[in-house]
């Protein structure tokens, strides 16, 4: 927690939290897929969640939105509650947390621009200039804003998910969830998507990461949490995961994504 | 292991250029080849369906063209040898217009060309969206209304024979002919439309009591035939209606037309909705927009592109389905012909009058279908 402090205190509100979750548990019918989770996110903080397939770490990022309910515990986002208020969830929803996805589910009809301007005519009610305006912006930064007036089927993967960030990126959200963004991707385009996040990292961004990408995490992580059947075996910061695993099991893990 | 030296292979690489297929795919004698005489059955298959086409055009021909009558004015003119085309050209009129009054034709035309003036900025492409949406909304809610009003007329001025009023009252009684099925198949198609998306919707929903409810009416409706439907919309309708009310018999049937069609139009938009990828609704969740939002924006456009081809279907099989209309009372352009053809003046000419009714209704649904195929081209183009 030592280093994420300093990086907190750097970037304004001294400790302040952007994402708790408390004694989260979480059943798909009989099966236990979160187990007694706890995780804060402090603002400025990057929270890599790594572990095998089927251990929970995208059930749990997604219920920080409610794309999932979860059944025991509590998460709050800037304080208010994911529960079943329709208000609140509206609320975190706009412009508190933005969501990238493994398969970038851009809108197939609707072109990059729109695409990108959609959410922030409806839900924050830009108008279109200022919608246009910031999207143009965020499309120069990811660095693909010739690419605004194609429909996201011409693009290429690689292209599609650096929309797809910065499409969430248009809301403003105070914390960005990815789940596995570069899982679905070929091995060619996986870096200039990293290095998009890696610049959003730099720039002071709060972001949960759901990856297999353990470079991107010895890079940006301030805490990477190994998550193994439901429950979160270790927390720790990047140098000490890597160097000094403290479970067996994470190192075990280490050593087979890292072996070859 | 075995080691082999690919120096040599290696330094001799260079670039090559693309170079045309040796064969031409193109070409008609290739295409014959590999089309109709790629083999013995092949040739045999094509010689007989040649022979069979050839003997089907000549007899049509025969009889549609070459001894067919076309000037004359009775059917004493025609020789019975081939079609009497006559019998169409003297009841042409009658065909289209049904019963209604000669000289008040013009309110019809009146409406079929405001119909061409607001469907052609519909379908132009460089017209922006936001105007063509306008324009579809006023085809879809306006311009029925507007529509039957003037073929109706005003209720209070009665029409008399030789010099009508031009906005006399023409009681659908007097409805019939082409004009009947156009507006058959035109209500029912738009009418039902929406109500089909509202089903659709409702039977996907959350909402346990909207699902239960669209399903039953989905299913009801489509487990009936359309002549069963009419029927009861003829004759058991009125009596749960309070004594005195009377429903006109156009509309009874529309509504039998509605409720069949838009339980069919409820299944086809249903099939395009699953099929749009639950990612898609992930990211308009995520991105905050609410359920009304979603579905207007995201998923609906998506599913509908994607039923384009079965709506189309769906709507050719009313339009053909409208000829049923004639068991309660209503006269379409098929029930118009086959009593022209009972006339006394013109005993015998059912033959030319199906043939016409047949292409009358081709005409019709083959627009359709291709408009169908050139959205579906159009559309093509966005997909994954």
């Amino acid at each position: 927690m030592n280093k994420s402090n300093a990086n907190k205190t750097k970037s304004g509100g001294a400790g302040e939290l952007i994402v708790e979750i408390s004694n989260l548990n979480k059943w798909f019918g009989s099966f236990h897929v979160l187990k007694d989770i706890n995780l804060v996110v402090g603002k400025g903080e990057r929270i890599v969640i790594c572990g095998p397939s089927g251990s929970g770490k995208s059930t749990l990022i997604r219920c920080i939105n409610k794309l999932e309910e979860y059944q025991e515990g509590l998460i709050k986002v800037d304080n208010i509650p994911v529960d079943d208020n329709v208000k609140n969830i509206a609320a975190i929803r706009s412009g508190k947390v933005g969501m990238v996805f493994q398969h970038f589910n851009l809108f197939p009809h609707l072109k990059v621009l729109d695409n990108l301007t959609i959410a922030q005519k409806l839900v924050l009610h830009r108008d279109q200039n200022e919608a246009k305006e910031v999207a143009m912006n965020y499309l120069t930064r990811v660095r693909i804003a010739d690419q605004a007036n194609k429909f996201p089927g011409q693009l290429s993967g690689g292209q599609q998910q650096r929309v797809a960030i910065a499409r969430s990126l248009c809301m403003n959200p105070q914390v960005m969830l990815f789940d596995e963004p570069t899982s679905a991707l070929d091995p060619e385009m996986i870096s200039e998507v990293l290095d998009v996040m890696v610049e959003l990292a730099e720039g002071g961004m709060t972001m949960v990461c759901v990856t297999h990408e353990m470079g991107f995490a010895r890079k940006v992580a301030d805490c990477i949490c190994f998550m193994d059947k439901g429950q979160i075996v270790e927390k720790n910061t990047a140098k000490k995961f890597f160097e000094e695993a403290q479970n067996e099991r994470t190192r075990l893990f280490l050593s087979q994504i890292i072996s070859h | 292991m075995v080691e082999r030296n690919y120096q040599a292979e290696n330094s001799a690489f260079k670039e090559l250029p693309d170079r045309q297929s040796p064969i031409k795919e193109t070409s008609i004698g290739y295409w014959m080849r590999a089309n109709l005489f790629s083999s013995f059955t092949s040739l045999l298959l094509t010689l007989i369906s040649l022979f069979i086409i050839a003997v089907v055009i000549w007899g049509l021909l025969d009889w549609t063209v070459l001894k067919a009558t076309w000037t004359g004015t009775t059917q004493d003119a025609c020789d019975r040898e081939g079609a009497c085309w006559i019998f169409i050209g003297e009841k042409f009129l009658n065909f289209i217009y049904g019963y209604y009054p000669q000289l008040l034709y013009w309110r019809i035309n009146l409406v079929v060309i405001l119909f061409t003036l607001l469907i052609i900025p519909v379908t132009l492409k460089r017209i922006a969206l936001r105007k063509r949406l306008l324009y579809g909304s006023l085809l879809v809610f306006v311009y029925p209304v507007i529509g039957a009003a003037l073929i109706l007329g005003v209720p209070s001025i009665t029409c008399n024979v030789s010099d009508p009023h031009p906005l006399c009252y023409v009681p659908t009684t007097k409805w019939g002919g082409l004009m009947m099925t156009l507006i058959l198949s035109y209500v029912g198609i738009v009418v039902s439309i929406p109500i089909g998306i509202l089903l659709a919707l409702g039977r996907m929903s959350n909402m346990p009591v909207i699902k239960m409810l669209s399903i039953i009416f989905i299913e009801i409706c489509r487990g009936v035939p359309l002549i069963t439907i009419l029927f009861m919309a003829s004759v058991v309708l009125p009596i749960f209606l309070p004594p005195g009310v009377e429903f006109n018999k156009l509309v009874r049937a529309l509504i039998g037309i509605i409720f069949f069609q838009s339980a069919y139009y409820a299944e086809v938009v249903r099939g395009g909705l699953q099929a749009i990828p639950k990612g898609q609704h992930e990211a308009a969740d995520a991105a905050g927009l609410n359920y009304t939002q979603k579905t207007y924006y995201i998923t609906l456009p998506q599913a509908l592109k994607i039923v384009i081809p079965s709506i189309v279907g769906t709507s050719i099989s009313l339009a053909k389905d409208t000829s049923l209309v004639v068991i309660i009372g209503l006269f379409d352009v098929l029930a118009i012909v086959t009593t022209s053809a009972a006339d006394s003046n013109w005993l015998g000419f059912d033959s030319e009058g199906y043939v016409f009714v047949a292409f009358i209704f081709w005409v019709f649904c083959y627009s359709m279908s291709r408009y169908s195929y050139y959205l579906e081209r159009k559309y093509g183009i966005q997909k994954h």
